[in-house]
């Protein structure tokens, strides 16, 4: 957060470059003029910095677009004892987040331009990550009345959700699909059949039967997808399904996109790092919704991550406070935080061998933006300079305490992981600074 | 230091333990049941300890159990009921805790509605605690209890055909039972509708019939669950009439088990629903009764079992 020159001109030297969206992985540098990426590139100050620049040595680190979390809770406005805008933003670029889309599942709901204007507004002020917010698919969410789309698009929100609320009535789903298709709009789905997953807590199988807790079956998400790639097909509307965690899902859109239909899908690092076992010992913090299912899902999460089934990857960042968790498995809320673990643990997948660190990286980047239509997430010559420095290879333990989040229910604390984020710049401002 | 018989600081589950550790326990309990039966009843053992029951949910029987146990062998024994107390204010599970490692007690006997919520508690309290019966997860002094009936009656507990009929869906006895017969080498039946049979129970080590007719073919033991309608959040069974028709035990499907064949139930029976009247009154062949009296000798044990490992000075006031 160092003071800059009159310039305005920083210069990003000695630089592994990443840019997902063209491929690009190079040693090189980049210079950022105020807010935009002014170059990049492999040739850049080969014959050393002009003066008047400010110089930020990257020591051979990593510089990559700034992470683009395409599903991230914000409680603000309602529940702000377990998050705000602001405890989010700084959790956000310390996990070299710059960009993240919220979820309407507020109080009051995102269902209204003054709500969406209040979110977009608060966030600028705050100046850390930006966030744009999905406004409701049904007011209230629902999921019975059609929200305002065209005007709650034009006041800025993205795409439209009942977030974690499954659009349950088909016909209900069947006319947000076709009237959002009027103007382009996208639909995001939490794909469970909710009569399914009433009262269940976790996988459906043995482990729950051996537990003493209600199950959601598998088919929970398979029959909701089922269900909405017919009606995809039938209204030719775009579609998104949030947070697929089961192989059956994953086929499912595979089948669909092999059919052509307008259909995208993200996954979140809990379902290709964890399983139900998780859970064991009644661990609430792997209380998560949609449930964290078996081995056999796992794999296949991360099979359709490989082979672009699965499009993108979101945190899914849910933020409960120690009263919703420290209480019996069956009371305890679902959801957990993610913002601060969404870097490394997608990294894992490359650290794992099953993609290219490029490949991974994407994942967080062009892949979510392309989907929402957003400029962000990409290395290009007069984009918002919305970068991440980072350390792919460095390790450090997840440490829940040491969140910037609010809430610190992590699935993942104490976990190993490989990857650091050493520096945040959104608009060309650096908003994070690793210590050491 | 815990007893080496048994080195385990809380009694959550039956799950865990050895085999050894439950013929402990059997063993020590029999001791109980002929104590009990003279007619100096009290013992000093825990004399200075105290004992809560704190039952979060309605129960007579285990909570009654429970408290004729610990004054059997001379500890203070407090009960106390949730219904209009600072638990129904609102107190979490975590604050409830606090407040009991306050009041230095050395045992905490808890049911809860919730599984795991005993669990829970006890990573919280500074005492021994016992299950007293958690959600549909554990309930582990009726497990043993139906095992010392079993094995006074049988005289062992190996290579018996025990048939657990009815709603295993939602049962901690069920559970329990399956755990401790298992490791006792003996053969476990499971017998119901599917709706009451939850997913992969068959890879728990049982056997799943749908039929009684099949299920009691040989069987040793029967022991028949309640139909907690308390329980039943949706609708698992079509009609009471239906499933005692297909499912309730009267004397036709009982003739269909071993000669021998003994009745057990956990309490308190629907007769009518899942037992008939004639069969659950039969001197013969039913052992609820007795299963009662091996509660009370049980819960001593384990109170005694468990206390062996607190130090010596705590709760004397």
């Amino acid at each position: 957060m160092g003071a800059r020159n009159s310039s305005g001109l920083v210069a990003y030297v000695n630089a592994r470059l990443l840019d997902p969206a063209t491929g690009l992985d190079t040693r090189g540098a980049l210079l950022t003029n105020g807010e935009t990426i002014a170059d990049v590139g492999p040739g850049l100050f080969q014959g050393g910095v002009p003066a008047g620049m400010e110089v930020v040595d990257c020591r051979g680190l990593c510089l990559a677009p700034g992470l683009v979390d395409m599903r991230v809770q914000l409680r603000e406005p309602g529940e702000e004892h377990k998050e705000t805008l602001k405890s989010a933003g700084e959790a956000a670029v310390a996990g070299g987040v710059t960009s993240m889309v919220c979820l309407p599942n507020t109080n009051p709901v995102i269902d209204e331009v003054a709500t969406v204007e209040f979110v977009a507004r608060r966030a600028r002020k705050i100046g850390l990550a930006k966030v744009y917010p999905y406004a409701a698919a049904t007011k209230r969410v629902e999921g019975k009345e059609l929200a305002e789309m065209g005007m709650l698009a034009e006041a800025g929100a993205l795409a439209f959700t009942d977030g974690i609320r499954a659009i349950r009535n088909a016909q209900v789903m069947r006319r947000a699909l076709t009237y959002a298709a009027t103007f382009g709009f996208l639909i995001v789905q939490h794909p469970e059949e909710p009569s399914l997953a009433e009262g269940g807590m976790m996988n459906e199988g043995e482990l729950a039967t051996r537990m003493g807790l209600s199950g959601i079956p598998v088919a929970a998400e398979a029959i909701m997808l089922e269900r909405d790639m017919r009606l995809v097909a039938i209204t030719g509307g775009r579609y998104h399904a949030a947070h697929v965690a089961t192989a059956e899902g994953v086929e499912i859109i595979r089948k669909a996109k092999a059919k052509g239909l307008a259909v995208t899908c993200d996954t979140a690092p809990p379902y290709f790092a964890l399983n139900e076992l998780a859970v064991k010992d009644y661990r609430t913090f792997a209380k998560l919704s949609p449930p964290l299912r078996s081995e056999t899902d796992r794999q296949a999460v991360v099979e359709g991550l490989k082979d672009g089934t699965i499009d993108a990857v979101a945190s899914d960042h849910s933020p409960q406070d120690q009263d919703s968790k420290r209480v019996p498995f069956a009371v305890a809320e679902f959801g957990g935080v993610g913002l601060e673990t969404l870097l490394p643990v997608t990294l894992d997948l490359a650290h794992n061998g099953h993609m290219s660190l490029i490949e991974a990286l994407r994942l967080v980047t062009c892949a979510p933006s392309a989907i929402l239509g957003l400029a962000a997430g990409r290395l290009k010559v007069g984009a918002a300079a919305d970068l991440v420095l980072f350390d792919p290879d460095r390790g450090w333990k997840v440490n829940a305490k040491a969140f910037h989040s609010k809430s610190k229910n992590s699935p993942f604390d104490d976990r190993p992981v490989q990857g650091m984020v050493m520096r945040t710049i959104v608009d060309g401002r650096t908003v994070y600074k690793h210590d050491a | 230091m815990t007893d080496a018989a048994f080195p385990h600081r809380h009694l959550l589950g039956i799950q865990g333990l050895a085999p050894s550790e439950i013929t402990s326990l059997l063993d020590l309990a029999e001791g109980y049941v002929e104590q009990n039966r003279s007619s100096d009843k009290r013992k000093n053992l825990l004399r200075g300890r105290t004992v809560i029951n704190l039952f979060y949910e309605n129960s007579t029987r285990t909570r009654t159990s429970f408290e004729l146990a610990g004054k059997r062998l001379g500890a203070d024994v407090i009960n106390m009921q949730s219904a209009g107390s600072s638990v129904q204010k609102g107190e979490t599970l975590i604050d409830t805790a606090m407040t009991l490692n306050a009041m230095h007690l050395d045992v905490l006997v808890v049911r809860h509605p919730d599984s795991g919520a005993v669990k829970l508690l006890s990573e919280k309290v500074n005492c021994a605690v016992i299950n007293g019966g958690d959600g549909s997860h554990e309930h582990p002094t009726q497990a043993l209890l139906d095992a010392l009936t079993i094995r006074r009656r049988k005289g062992k507990l190996t290579g018996l055909n025990v048939a657990i009929c009815g709603d295993v869906r939602h049962s901690r006895v069920a559970r329990s039972n399956i755990y401790l017969l298992n490791a006792m080498g003996a053969h476990v039946r499971l017998i119901g509708p599917r709706t009451l049979l939850p997913s992969g129970v068959d890879r728990m080590g049982v056997e799943v019939f749908h039929d009684m007719r099949k299920g009691l073919a040989d069987v040793d033991v029967i022991m028949m669950l309640r139909i907690q309608n308390e329980r039943m959040s949706g609708n698992f069974i079509p009609s009471i009439r239906e499933y005692f028709h297909f499912f309730g035990l009267d004397r036709e499907k009982l003739g269909l088990a071993k000669p021998d064949a003994v009745i057990m139930h956990p309490g308190p029976m629907n007769r009518g629903v899942e037992i008939d009247s004639d069969v659950a009154d039969d001197v013969e062949r039913s052992l609820i009764r007795s299963q009662v009296e091996m509660g009370v000798a049980v819960r001593m044990a384990c109170l005694d079992m468990l206390t062996r490992g607190l130090p010596q000075s705590e709760g004397d006031a």
